[in-house]
């Protein structure tokens, strides 16, 4: 312990250091809440490209309910937003744009690939010339829902599973770790 | 004609916007206490025409599925427990999407029958659920009827239905519409999960 910025991390943080990072209450805690208050608001980029989008919106109008959820809020500007749902095929044109907006989300931001033809290409992907194979080729995607198009339960399903995802990532702790590995 | 001239200029209480926000938060308050009653309404027993809103609350109530609907696939088996299916490779070249991977194996107990399966697997992320494998198999051994709609996955490879996966599934009735036996729907009302602990 002599070199004087673990010493220095140490005198602030004492009481949080108590074990294994994650272990404290009070660290476990705020790590909840902040899940619970990431995963409440998620503000999708609805980026509508075939078919898939007439099922998004039919998610979000009035039957299956998508602010519910807290996923409401549909933003067109990716500097808004932290889900970028994928919905449709992805032809090699728009595959450009698609990852140029996806630069522009700010952290921490997932994806959604909605749809068979964002998974893996669809019925296109043994002659499609023009269709990008996956959107996964070019964004690095977190959770894939498929069918043609998915029916809103599916969508819904997708959402959540994402939630579960957020919920399970700690911000306090990682941070804390961070700052000791300095 | 310039619309500004037809009209002329706003007065000021029209500048100052306040009755057409009152009129509007009227329209929406009036909405919320409609629905507020109907649901109470409904929830204390008193049924009526007059609905709420339409929303489905999912996951814990579902829509009523009906009979020709598209899902999740599944392969059948005889009554002896084998599975249906021969691996005659009908329903791999008519898929559209070509997603259906099948090799065959040799049935060597009954030489009435000559082939089996060695695996069957359907990659979920190409499927696009047209139903053509269905119409097209000789020996209805494949049947989209399971009723499971939640197809996600975080991985491209965690879709891929092996044979044993869909020689398990077995048709869920509880989320289809009930018909009598007229062929008229008993009750279209939501379907209600069961309380998860």
């Amino acid at each position: 312990m002599s070199d004087p910025t673990r010493h220095f991390v140490g005198k602030e943080t004492k009481f949080l250091e108590e074990g294994v990072y994650g272990e404290n209450f009070i660290v476990t805690s705020v790590d909840r809440i902040l899940s619970w208050a990431r995963l409440s608001s998620i503000w999708p980029m609805t980026f509508g490209l075939a078919c898939c989008a007439i099922e998004m919106m039919a998610t979000a109008a009035s039957r299956y309910d998508l602010d519910r959820f807290g996923a409401g809020v549909m933003r067109p500007s990716p500097r808004q937003t932290d889900l970028m749902i994928v919905a449709g095929t992805v032809t090699l044109k728009m595959a450009d744009r698609i990852k140029r907006l996806y630069d522009q989300m700010p952290e921490p931001k997932y994806v959604l690939s909605m749809g068979s033809c964002a998974t893996s290409g669809g019925p296109y992907w043994q002659h499609g010339y023009h269709v990008l194979k996956g959107v996964d080729l070019i964004v690095p995607v977190d959770v894939y829902v498929t069918g043609c198009p998915p029916r809103p339960e599916a969508l819904i399903d997708g959402v959540l599973k994402i939630q579960d995802k957020i919920r399970k990532e700690s911000v306090i702790k990682r941070k804390l770790q961070e700052r000791s590995n300095v | 004609m310039n619309v500004h001239d037809k009209y002329g200029p706003l007065t000021l209480w029209e500048k100052f916007y306040l009755a057409p926000i009152l009129a509007g938060l009227w329209l929406t308050s009036k909405h919320f206490f409609r629905n507020l009653g109907r649901h109470i309404l409904r929830a204390v027993g008193i049924k009526s025409r007059a609905m709420g809103a339409v929303t489905i609350q999912y996951p814990e109530f579902l829509r009523p599925l009906f009979p020709r609907l598209r899902t999740m696939h599944r392969l059948t088996r005889r009554e002896d427990g084998t599975p249906r299916c021969v691996a005659c490779m009908m329903c791999e070249t008519v898929c559209p999407a070509k997603c259906i991977y099948i090799l065959a194996d040799e049935k060597l107990e009954n030489p009435q029958i000559e082939k089996m399966l060695h695996s069957f697997d359907i990659d979920l992320g190409l499927c696009i659920f047209c139903g053509y494998c269905v119409e097209a198999c000789p020996e209805d051994a494949i049947r989209m009827d399971t009723g499971i709609l939640e197809l996600s996955n975080v991985s491209r490879n965690g879709m891929v239905l092996d044979m044993e996966t869909m020689l398990n599934l077995k048709p869920d009735g509880s989320r289809y519409a009930q018909y009598d036996k007229n062929g008229d729907i008993i009750s279209n009302a939501y379907i209600q999960q069961p309380k998860k602990s």
